[in-house]
């Protein structure tokens, strides 16, 4: 495969490799954002082969990690009403509310689809006009434009069927309060490849300016993360910080101008909870006054829904990289994949997922 | 979620609200992809498609970079390095 | 071979609940229509259960059902795959497939033309494996208790003397063998469902597997160990099943494993491990570590196997794990898939 297998290739990795550890003259803690990242990092070993000088990090960039419990509930609840078809990626599905999760919705008879594109539930409102058709919108910037386009086709085709439950969160929020609090202990950051290649990397530079730190957007390939690492090795041993490009062949300063367009004035900033970390202001994103009339918490009432997370997860510790998933006591245990506690364990770009089916070693 | 795979655009035609689907293939197989967010693309160009929708389009010489960078690296190959296990 | 559905579809364009029933309506769909299909003396007898002439000596038993949905897709359909799934289980245990029966359970309206086009397939599956179908059943349920059609196979077969093939006998420095590319059934369902085209037209690789295992077992002997077909969880699944049996390790590579450049194409874009997806028409083999070459060429002899390709071995270091190595020099732990990956998929 084109762009892709280039990037896979074991020579390549021996010499970035072999150059990480020659540059290297002391352990550099490095935090990645994005789960996609995490997964590729952990799937090729690459977290192993660099342990003795780079500590990898895992952060909170696992949008389906991050949806608070009490997102997961109204989601429930929309999805049980009969009149309702409710689609969602396929992550969602088993990501446990307080009491179910959207698969056990379905096997009680909720009508609940896996779709790969949020269009697609636009097609379906089409095609069910007596039926109300609700996407659930979980997602970082990556996906806000594919989203901001189905809520516009609807509103295009007016659609009275078609709503979205909006659970999009925002990276630099997020790195802020994770660069600002008193434990943390990341010194380089890998950022997001895709998320940067719709927002464009301008809006790092601030926070990297003031929290002296380095961070190299990046992308997802193993050659890509090796080569991302060796650049943010590069800037600390050199005392250098600011905003690097590592994913030039999709990523540029300014990002997807077209994209951001139909963003701003689809959505607009709203204050979210982050699971397990808590509330960070202004870092999700809410439909705008525009198109309000397709927020489905709205029309169906599920907004006053709340929960509080079970305290034996440790999600939020593990979001902010502070443990690893196998120093959660329920790791493996009271939590797999089967029987998760939390999002983190099912969500394909779950860290305590990576770990569990690419890592674990028998106790 | 961040799920981007690159693929290479077959063809391009706008749908029936005016906006601009396209079919990209990816090493044999082809889906219709949105590409209303890289207006810029044509047939025969490589993009980053993310949930059924194009959100960058591939530059052929910035990915040769890391290459390149491999290539300059690699003339310090006389320096003994440890191997990867 | 009458290619036109024997029974008057005029009359009955689609299955009624009567044709389970065991009367008029029922006779005259096994008449006409199984036997129709591929009638044989034995079966043509239709008392309660078939009578075999077996020699003395071990015999294999395997039963599997089928729900694939859809059930009509490129390379075959719900009926060659029954046919096709317990032949091969029958021949993973080192036994010749001699007999199978099949037993329908029918949704009232489903089309008759559809169920005469399966029973054709099942007809093409077992003539082409050289095993008859003797005896069988068929109930129809109410509208809506059932989706179309579901299939259960049972089959036996002789294990020849000397032949004793398991997990128990895989050893420390066997060899482990896949027949060919892998991923191909589990992606063509899945294309059909989420309508993902194909430059190539690519069909399921749902095939009888039995004159492969003949082929490996003549070749190999007691140096051949172990069998498994990788249907649902893939190779992974497999693998680990294997490993947990014998209790040792299995070390595999990433860049071993074959798989056509459109199926991977297909993985990338919906976020799956071809470790972990379907296959209907392969085998993993442990040979000996010195028979393995031998074993490699005559597989590469036979339409089945010229893809086959050595992925790994056998160590015993970590019993009960799998181990990859991955392109770039790094590993992972290959763990039992969790869930449904791709629902209904056999």
């Amino acid at each position: 495969m084109k762009y892709v297998d280039e990037y896979r290739g074991e020579e390549e990795a021996r010499k970035l490799i072999a150059e990480i550890r020659r540059r290297a003259t002391r352990k550099w803690t490095l935090m990645e954002i994005c789960g996609g990242q995490t997964h590729t990092l952990i799937r090729s070993g690459i977290d192993r082969l660099l342990a003795d000088n780079i500590e990898l990090v895992h952060g909170p960039g696992c949008p389906v990690c991050v949806t608070p419990l009490e997102m997961i509930d109204r989601a429930i609840a929309i999805a049980r009403r009969p009149e309702v078809i409710f689609t969602s990626f396929g992550d969602m599905l088993r990501v446990p509310g307080s009491e179910l999760d959207l698969l056990s919705v379905k096997a009680q008879g909720g009508d609940v689809r896996i779709v790969y594109s949020p269009l697609d539930a636009v097609k379906l409102a089409q095609r069910n006009p007596d039926r109300q058709v609700v996407f659930f919108a979980v997602g970082f910037e990556t996906t806000a434009p594919a989203n901001a386009m189905a809520v516009h086709q609807a509103q295009q085709l007016g659609l009275q069927n078609f709503s979205m439950l909006v659970s999009h969160v925002l990276v630099p929020p997020a790195m802020e309060a994770l660069l600002g609090s008193e434990t943390n202990r990341v010194q380089g950051f890998l950022a997001a490849g895709h998320v940067c290649a719709v927002m464009g990397y301008w809006e790092y530079e601030p926070l990297a300016t003031k929290y002296d730190v380095p961070i190299v957007v990046t992308g997802f390939e193993p050659l890509d993360l090796l080569h991302g690492i060796l650049m943010v090795v590069d800037m600390l041993e050199a005392g250098r910080v600011g905003v690097e490009n590592q994913y030039v062949r999709a990523v540029n300063r300014g990002g997807n101008q077209h994209a951001q367009d139909l963003v701003v004035r689809v959505f607009q900033p709203a204050d979210r909870k982050w699971r397990g970390i808590g509330g960070i202001p202004r870092s999700g994103l809410e439909l705008s006054w525009e198109y309000r009339e397709f927020d489905a918490e709205a029309r169906f009432g599920v907004g006053d829904i709340r929960a509080e997370e079970p305290a034996e997860c440790l999600a939020g510790v593990i979001l902010q990289g502070l443990k690893k998933p196998f120093e959660c006591p329920a790791f493996g245990t009271a939590c797999t994949p089967e029987r998760p506690l939390g999002a983190p364990m099912v969500s394909t770009e779950g860290a305590c997922a990576a770990y569990y089916h690419y890592a674990r070693v028998p106790a | 979620m961040c799920l981007g795979v690159p693929g290479r655009v077959v063809s391009l035609a706008p749908d029936a609200t005016g906006m601009t689907m396209g079919r990209v293939n990816f090493s044999g197989i082809t889906k219709e992809v949105c590409m209303a967010y890289v207006p810029d693309a044509e047939v025969g160009d490589y993009v980053v498609v993310h949930v059924g929708f194009a959100i960058s389009k591939i530059g052929e010489a910035e990915a040769g970079e890391v290459f390149e960078y491999l290539r300059s690296i690699g003339e310090l190959d006389e320096l003994a390095v440890p191997q990867p296990e | 071979m009458n290619a036109v559905c024997p029974l008057p579809i005029a009359d009955y364009p689609q299955v009624v609940l009567a044709h389970g029933g065991g009367g008029r309506l029922s006779k005259q769909l096994v008449d006409s229509l199984f036997l129709g299909a591929y009638g044989n003396d034995i079966l043509s007898v239709l008392h309660d259960g078939a009578i075999l002439d077996v020699p003395a000596g071990r015999i294999a038993f395997s039963t599997d059902s089928f729900v694939i949905d859809p059930p009509f897709f490129p390379g075959g359909n719900i009926g060659s795959l029954a046919v096709h799934g317990t032949i091969n289980d029958l021949a993973m245990c080192g036994a010749r497939p001699i007999a199978l029966s099949a037993g329908y359970i029918l949704e009232e309206g489903f089309p008759m033309e559809d169920l005469w086009q399966v029973a054709l397939a099942m007809k093409e599956a077992a003539a082409g494996a050289g095993v008859p179908i003797v005896t069988g059943d068929t109930k129809v349920v109410d509208r809506g208790k059932a989706d179309g059609i579901f299939i259960n196979t049972t089959g036996v077969g002789i294990i020849p003397p000397g032949v004793a093939i398991g997990p128990r006998r895989a050893t420390a420095g066997d060899l482990v063998v896949v027949s060919g590319q892998v991923a191909t059934h589990g992606i063509v369902i899945m294309s059909v469902r989420e309508g993902l085209e194909f430059e190539t037209e690519l069909v399921s690789d749902s095939a009888a597997l039995n004159t492969l295992v003949d082929d490996i077992v003549d070749e190999a002997g007691a140096d051949l160990h172990v069998l498994r077909d990788p249907t649902r969880g893939g190779v992974a699944s497999a693998l680990c099943e294997i490993a947990a049996s014998a209790e040792l390790g299995i070390r595999i590579n990433e860049a071993a494993l074959p798989v056509m450049e459109e199926v991977r194409g297909a993985c990338e874009i919906l976020g799956l491990d071809p470790l972990y997806v379907a296959n209907e028409g392969k085998l993993v083999a442990f040979v000996a570590r010195d028979a393995a070459d031998r074993v490699l060429a005559r597989m590469h002899d036979h339409p089945l196997g010229r893809d086959a390709a050595i992925i790994g071995e056998v160590v015993a270091s970590h019993p009960g794990r799998v181990i990859q190595r991955s392109r770039i020099g790094g590993e992972r732990v290959v763990e039992m898939l969790s869930g449904e990956q791709l629902p209904r998929i056999c």
